[in-house]
């Protein structure tokens, strides 16, 4: 048995080798939790927690995320249940400099803004 | 609490008193889980409670300074368990997570219930804390109730857990309700509707439940009571002295 300073360790009555591979029902799957801070305002990614279920991740994922701060809403989802793109193809976002014609600036439009904002004014 | 006469403030450090206590005991009860709990998760969500739960009974102490009893850290750490007002429930070694699930579940049913009668409290003071704590009870039922449900309809080996630690925790829970020397006082002042009608919206919320999650109540259980008069289990003296350890050593100590 082990002998601990914690009498809670002592009370358990462990093994002295209590750390044993894993087996399957060990761990949960897990979910990913979605955190809405005020009502209207996007869901954020802030983590994962390991439960059976969604609403045993629901009870997790508010004490794991929501338990200081301001807290509005919480979505809980199978991992499962995400897709994803592969990091192989990570060169899918990866574009070329020259392209001006997509961007903003591209648009010659500040004169005619700046003088509809003065005749308004005017 | 200018109408409150004499008798009103015993009835209600009564009553203060055994509510204080429970939460305390069962706040340092459950916090023994901590670093032991089942998974990461369920293992802060319980301290979390624990917690709570703790942070409550000294709100409650509060009241019961303001009302002329010594102060909370007095009041917790330095009575013997016979000046303990808590029920025989909360006072049991923390057993297998089974047991412990079903004293949580069927403990804090009862307490949701009685902060709810307490929200409309002649007592102001009180009725304020009942509002206060109604969001913390609320998720701490909502954790109960959904690991009953999980675990009674998990497999053969939980279910039967599930069933005997409530055999066992059945006749303990219904100590929870053994009645107060100031149950008429404390109704007829408007300060609490009485252990009798709690009991009663107890078990028809519990019963429905508990049939829910397919588990039979125990017939005809005696109710484990003493508890509220000052008399406890061999457990409750030992978990003091734990729990008072670093007071004794040194009452000023900052932790």
């Amino acid at each position: 048995m082990i002998k601990s300073l914690d009498p809670r360790i002592d009370r358990a009555q462990l093994d002295h080798d209590p750390i044993k591979p894993l087996e399957q029902l060990d761990q949960f799957q897990t979910f990913e939790v979605f955190h809405q801070t005020k009502r209207g305002q996007q869901h954020v990614h802030v983590g994962i927690v390991h439960a059976p279920n969604a609403d045993m991740a629901l009870l997790y994922a508010k004490e794991q995320y929501a338990r200081r701060g301001e807290t509005a809403n919480i979505w809980v989802v199978d991992s499962q249940h995400i897709s994803a793109t592969e990091y192989f193809d990570q060169d899918i976002f990866e574009t070329t400099p020259e392209k001006f014609h997509r961007d903003p600036a591209s648009y010659k439009v500040m004169d005619r803004i700046k003088a509809y904002k003065e005749r308004v004014k005017g | 609490m200018d109408f409150f006469n004499d008798k009103h403030v015993e009835a209600a450090k009564d009553l203060l008193y055994k509510m204080a206590d429970d939460q305390l005991i069962i706040g340092h009860r459950n916090s023994e889980w901590t670093g032991l709990g089942p998974i990461l998760e369920e293992d802060i969500a319980f301290s979390s409670m624990a917690q709570d739960k703790l942070g409550q009974s000294e709100h409650l102490y509060n009241l019961l300074h303001e009302l002329g009893e010594a102060d909370a850290d007095t009041v917790a750490f330095t009575r013997n368990e016979n000046q303990f007002h808590c029920c025989h429930l909360v006072e049991l070694p923390i057993g297998e997570y089974d047991f412990s699930l079903m004293r949580h579940f069927l403990f804090d049913m009862a307490e949701a219930i009685r902060f709810e009668m307490l929200i409309d409290s002649s007592y102001e003071n009180l009725a304020r804390l009942a509002r206060k704590f109604k969001g913390e009870i609320k998720y701490h039922t909502m954790h109960a109730n959904t690991w009953v449900k999980q675990l009674a309809q998990g497999n053969e080996e939980s279910k039967a857990r599930m069933q005997s630690s409530l055999n066992e925790t059945w006749p303990l829970a219904l100590g929870i309700f053994e009645e107060g020397k100031y149950e008429s006082v404390l109704k007829d002042a408007g300060i609490f509707a009485g252990e009798k009608e709690l009991q009663e919206k107890w078990l028809t919320e519990v019963t429905a439940l508990l049939a829910a999650a397919g588990l039979q109540i125990p017939e005809n259980a005696t109710p484990t009571n003493g508890g509220r008069y000052g008399q406890h289990t061999e457990h409750l003296q030992p978990l003091l002295d734990e729990m008072t350890e670093v007071y004794s050593i040194d009452p000023t100590a900052d932790w």
